[in-house]
């Protein structure tokens, strides 16, 4: 897998290599922005908590190369275990950012108008269209893409563009972009690194044939030979896991290794990107009726002082249960 | 019939209890890894590598932080204060028309990845619920503080499902790129994020149809709570105190 990786990384001009390099090279330079504020209340924490994981895609590949695969992705795994720890005692957090005041930046929305839209839109745009169109331009023997990570590729494009047409308009320079990203990098905080270790302990769940167990216990319940009952059983149980953990990220791995892999996708040949994406659509509407999901149930009510904290979440129901129903169908009939 | 073996499930009950206890969700997920990795009986060393290996195999979830230089530059000069006074700018509405007019562009915008221009505390609570029931007690008068809680909570739903249902066929959001890097980790090959986001476009437009039929039968809904509190009130025989004036003057 990795050697693949590098040999495509020679044969197009923006590999998945630099774009890691790109992304890492970010990160490093919010980690000295943060050691700089020295007003920060757990400044060295924090930055030890961002470059650590920084270090994993500018030091990464060339790790591989040095001290080969298994030194390299033992030292992320320290890594990955101190980062979680960090994040767990509760050593990461906002710092102070120099932002201009409301009035000021009124004023400012009111000078550039809708202009200010257009960089944000054309993020999405070009992106598209250099996946459909410029995916197979190639400089010589150069691919100007990646040709395995087409979309990531067109999306790095497609950031550099917006970046410049928003320095064009606003005559901010990219690098005050950059220092201004910190603040929101740091309102995400370790929930940006989320993702990433729920992808790493689906991993885990495959080596520990963690799918293999819950295919067991489908199978004692529902007849592998019945499309619609695990079609069903998919998506509720995508909806009522969410509902136990308050994130349909961290029952997507789960429920997809252990049902929609082996029944659906190997048993009856499904289509996969539509399976998961309605899989994991069928997750929020778990979202929508859980208390376990607070940022976006129980703390609006209080947001908005309501009586009842519950109220958000009885106006969602209607809504998410219909849905879940229309996603059972949809998937039903574009599966397979 | 082979023996049931539960012990690769020991990890989901990990997080099962770890969410429920909230406790920091990294500290939950590596939890959940070792004591998946513990219970099967892999050698600690070995599994220590299986984190650094998968962690590093999906580095492109993180692909999202280019995004936000630029996000971050329009920010600073006033991206949410023009989108602020954009739908300020919305004229003759009623609240499920103002609710409804949110959605739309709540998930229009959320689908071209722009998921933190708004949200429950930067647009629901000083914008959103306020001009909603705004627009009620311009129609009806003083509203009961129940029908004020119902138009909230209304405000607030509107947000989470537009939000939801749309950023799913933004192709950088992270749901996107963890299924993109889970087919990918099983050997699942020739998928496209762009494939996964456009198949998110019909539930969106299904949630857009739900919810906007949902609200327009809203307008009725408000009209038969506000008639049912007057008779509740009216039973009561007692007056009713100015707090109600005086709350709308506020969220207003």
């Amino acid at each position: 897998m990795s050697l693949m990786n590098t040999s495509d990384a020679q044969s197009s001009l923006l590999s998945i290599d630099n774009i890691y390099l790109l992304i890492g090279f970010i990160v490093m330079f919010l980690v000295v922005k943060t050691l700089q504020d020295k007003a920060h209340p757990k400044r060295l924490t924090t930055a030890l908590f961002w470059f650590l994981f920084g270090s994993v895609f500018i030091f990464g590949d060339a790790s591989i190369a040095l001290i080969g695969e298994r030194n390299t992705y033992l030292w992320i795994g320290i890594n990955v275990v101190i980062i979680a720890l960090l994040a767990g005692m509760n050593m990461v957090s906002m710092g102070n950012y120099d932002m201009p005041c409301e009035r000021a930046k009124t004023e400012d929305a009111n000078r550039f108008g809708n202009k200010l839209f257009v960089p944000a839109v054309l993020i999405p745009i070009v992106t598209v269209i250099c996946t459909i169109i410029l995916s197979e331009i190639q400089l010589g023997d150069f691919y100007l893409f990646d040709q395995e990570h087409v979309t990531l590729s067109a999306l790095t494009l497609a950031c550099t563009i917006a970046l410049l047409v928003s320095w064009k308009i606003t005559k901010g320079s990219p690098l005050q972009a950059l220092s201004e990203s910190r603040r929101l990098v740091d309102s995400i905080g370790w929930a940006a690194i989320l993702p990433q270790m729920l992808a790493m302990l689906g991993g885990v769940f495959i080596v520990a044939n963690t799918g293999t167990a819950i295919q067991d216990l489908v199978t004692l319940f529902i007849s592998p030979d019945n499309r619609f009952m695990l079609v069903v059983l998919y998506c509720v149980g995508m909806a009522l896991f969410t509902m136990i953990m308050g994130n349909a990220f961290a029952a997507f791995p789960v429920m997809t290794a252990g049902i929609a892999l082996p029944f659906l996708i190997q048993g009856h040949g499904a289509d996969p990107a539509p399976l998961v994406a309605i899989g994991m659509y069928s997750g929020y509407c778990g979202t929508l009726m859980t208390p376990m999901a607070a940022n976006f149930n129980i703390v609006p009510a209080a947001l908005l002082d309501l009586k009842d904290k519950y109220q958000v979440i009885k106006v969602q129901i209607p809504t998410a249960i219909t849905l879940l129903v229309i996603n059972i169908f949809l998937m039903y009939g574009v599966v397979f | 019939m082979t023996e049931l073996n539960l012990l690769p499930l020991s990890g989901i009950a990990v997080i099962v209890i770890g969410f429920a206890l909230r406790f920091n969700p990294l500290l939950v997920v590596t939890s959940a890894g070792l004591v998946t990795g513990f219970a099967v009986g892999i050698d600690f060393v070995d599994l220590i590598v299986t984190f650094g290996e998968k962690f590093m195999n999906s580095r492109q979830l993180a692909s999202f932080l280019l995004i936000l230089p630029v996000i971050a530059i329009l920010e600073r000069y006033g991206l949410q204060q023009r989108a602020k006074a954009w739908v300020a700018g919305i004229k003759g509405a009623t609240t499920s028309r103002i609710l409804s007019m949110y959605f739309v562009v709540r998930e229009c915008s959320a689908a071209l990845g722009l998921i933190n221009l708004a949200g429950q505390a930067q647009t629901v609570r000083p914008l959103l619920a306020p001009m909603a029931i705004g627009a009620a007690a311009n129609q009806y008068g003083d509203l009961p503080q129940d029908v004020k809680d119902m138009i909230g909570a209304h405000a607030a739903a509107c947000d989470n499902i537009a939000v939801f249902f749309g950023e799913d066929i933004f192709i950088a959001f992270g749901a996107v790129l963890l299924m993109d890097a889970f087919l990918k980790e099983n050997g699942i090959a020739g998928i496209e994020p762009l494939h996964i986001g456009l198949w998110a476009i019909p539930t969106a437009i299904a949630a857009l149809i739900v919810h906007l039929f949902r609200l327009a039968r809203f307008e009725a809904k408000i009209r038969a709570e506000i008639a049912r509190c007057q008779q509740q009130q009216s039973e009561e025989e007692q007056t009713p105190s100015n707090t109600n004036s005086a709350l709308k003057e506020e969220s207003l």
